[in-house]
């Protein structure tokens, strides 16, 4: 890929070294490499994580970063490791069967740093992470639909997926009806149902007092 | 383990002064001691990573000042090196220069308002903020004077700074350095020899070098456990591989020691912002860049050093003028990695100290 050089930041390294090194000692758990990531099969993350780890050659002492990428037909998780002593970065991808449900292996007991970062991916990317000790949503309420960050999640403009049409926690029957002027100079600053005839009473009434 | 009085829920904050923001702690007390601990987070989540897909690269610089709002000027920084690395902008010198100068003004007046609120949780009320808070307002002083803003600067742009600082900057600025060592002393002898203080943060919220590591801990809280990890050094970006400084370590890993960190990365940071302001070259502050700037399909993870830690950011370029996708790796959050842990068996009291050393910014927890 002619773009992977101009992507790769000093401190990273190449994703053909480490795939060739990795492929050396777990012969068929690289499934690609490029100038700039290895990816492996999602059921094997931890084993591919521990042995970097202990690997002298890598010593991918900390998980620097644990993101989410939704690529319509699969969830690509994103691994940024570093090592601190031999100051360098290596990136391992891997890719979810499917969207629904979305399953990987948790990192969390190779590095705990994976704690808050698997539950924010977990909330707004809707990834499972297989043997996470507290699986929960993290910025968002039990029980929100959805998970927000997903493309299809709500109708963006210019995008592929046109997704939903409106919030799916909004109720198609009771319309809300937008606040005009009439209203708020009344008092009345939200109408949720639209039954016009109580409104009006209720208008009326509160004019009355003023 | 026998306990004479029944375990109880014990809730800390949405608003509550020590949770420096709309933090939440649930904790199960028995007696003094915390059995469990959890954080609610999210009060102040703003989706902006969904928003940032269909903002322009540009347009995304404001809500970095919004992630986090004490240290407005690295999230600037971080996203505009970001993106001039994905889509290969060139920087004027003088820019460079600048860019370290406030970076490390802005580093001054986070650390000053950290320890600030570490003190105060640790029984001082407000009197020792209000010494840290001087410095500060007159670094926020600096701030508008440039550009207008105090807190959401919205300053770097891709390519460059927003605006030259005007002619007066420069005097203030300079009294401002040849002031500052002397303020920091004043500070280090009004605390650093305060029996309470010391009681109340040494040997208190030990993270050890392991944990810190593997916990993805950055910044002052990895450096306090012993760590020599400064991105600045480490990974040098904008012109910092031009300027002498250190990187500062504690030993023991507890509280005392990342408060010691931050009053000596004050020192540190002085000492560049001289070095900067002897080393600026004339010349433009900005290249002129697209205003839709479409970089080339590909993605990049670029990471600077904020006070807090590591800030990143993940972009996917499609080729469109807005990323793909937009990631903010939040240090805030990510040294809370370990809360649970250092809570567990302490003390409520020595539990809030811990939370104030890890100094978060719930902006950008939350994002």
């Amino acid at each position: 890929m002619a773009l992977g050089k101009l992507m790769r930041t000093s401190k990273q390294l190449s994703g053909v070294t480490v795939g060739d090194s990795v492929s050396k000692s777990l012969p068929d758990i690289v499934t690609a490499v490029t100038d700039e990531w290895i990816e492996v099969a999602p059921d094997r993350i931890i084993e591919i994580l521990q042995w970097l780890l202990d690997s002298d050659e890598f010593d991918a002492v900390q998980l620097s970063n644990l993101t989410a990428v939704d690529r319509h037909t699969h969830i690509e998780v994103v691994y940024h490791l570093q090592s601190l002593d031999l100051n360098h970065q290596l990136v391992v991808k891997t890719r979810t069967n499917g969207m629904d449900p979305a399953v990987v292996q948790s990192a969390y007991q190779v590095y705990k740093g994976a704690l808050l970062q698997e539950r924010e991916v977990y909330d707004l990317m809707g990834v499972r992470f297989e043997g996470h000790p507290d699986l929960r949503r993290l910025f968002l309420w039990d029980g929100f639909p959805g998970h927000p960050l997903r493309k299809d999640f709500l109708g963006m403009p210019g995008r592929i997926n046109s997704g939903l049409e409106g919030f799916p926690f909004e109720d198609k029957d009771k319309p809300i009806r937008p606040i005009n002027q009439e209203n708020v100079e009344a008092g009345v600053a939200y109408v949720v149902t639209g039954e016009t005839d109580e409104i009006s009473a209720e208008t009326e009434s509160s004019e009355d007092r003023g | 383990m026998t306990t004479s009085t029944e375990p109880y829920v014990l809730n800390i904050g949405p608003q509550h002064p020590s949770t420096h923001g709309v933090f939440r702690l649930r904790v199960v007390m028995d007696g003094e001691k915390i059995k469990d601990l959890d954080m609610i987070v999210g009060y102040l989540h703003r989706s902006m990573e969904k928003l940032a897909e269909e903002r322009t690269f540009t347009q995304n610089i404001p809500f970095t000042d919004r992630a986090d709002y004490l240290a407005a000027m690295t999230g600037n920084l971080g996203l505009a090196i970001a993106v001039e690395r994905l889509a290969g902008v060139e920087v004027p010198d003088r820019a460079e220069y600048l860019r370290v100068i406030f970076s490390e003004l802005q580093r001054i007046a986070s650390h000053a308002m950290a320890n600030g609120t570490l003190i105060s949780d640790a029984g001082a009320w407000q009197t020792p903020l209000l010494y840290m808070f001087r410095e500060r307002e007159k670094i926020l002083d600096l701030f508008e004077m440039t550009c207008g803003a105090r807190l959401t600067t919205n300053y770097m742009r891709i390519g460059g700074v927003a605006f030259d600082p005007p002619p007066e900057f420069w005097p203030a600025l300079q009294e401002l350095v040849d002031e500052l060592p002397d303020r920091i002393d004043e500070y280090h002898e009004l605390l650093v020899s305060n029996e309470v203080f010391l009681a109340r943060t040494r040997g208190v919220g030990i993270i050890s070098a392991e944990d810190a590591v593997n916990a993805s801990l950055t910044g002052p809280a990895l450096r306090g456990s012993g760590v020599p990890w400064d991105l600045r050094k480490t990974d040098p970006y904008s012109v910092y591989d031009r300027m002498d400084f250190d990187v500062v370590v504690g030993k023991s890993g507890d509280v005392y020691d990342r408060f010691m960190v931050r009053m000596s990365e004050l020192y540190q940071s002085v000492k560049i912002i001289k070095q900067a302001m002897s080393q600026i070259p004339s010349g433009a502050h900005k290249t002129d860049i697209p205003l839709a700037l479409r970089p080339d399909v590909g993605e990049i993870y670029s990471r600077i050093e904020s006070p807090r830690g590591e800030i990143g950011f993940f972009l996917v370029s499609d080729g469109g003028p807005s990323p793909y996708r937009f990631h903010l790796r939040a240090p805030s959050l990510i040294n809370l990695s370990l809360l649970n842990e250092l809570g567990r068996d302490a003390a409520l009291s020595d539990a809030i100290v811990t939370l104030g050393s890890l100094d978060i910014v719930v902006g950008e927890i939350d994002r």
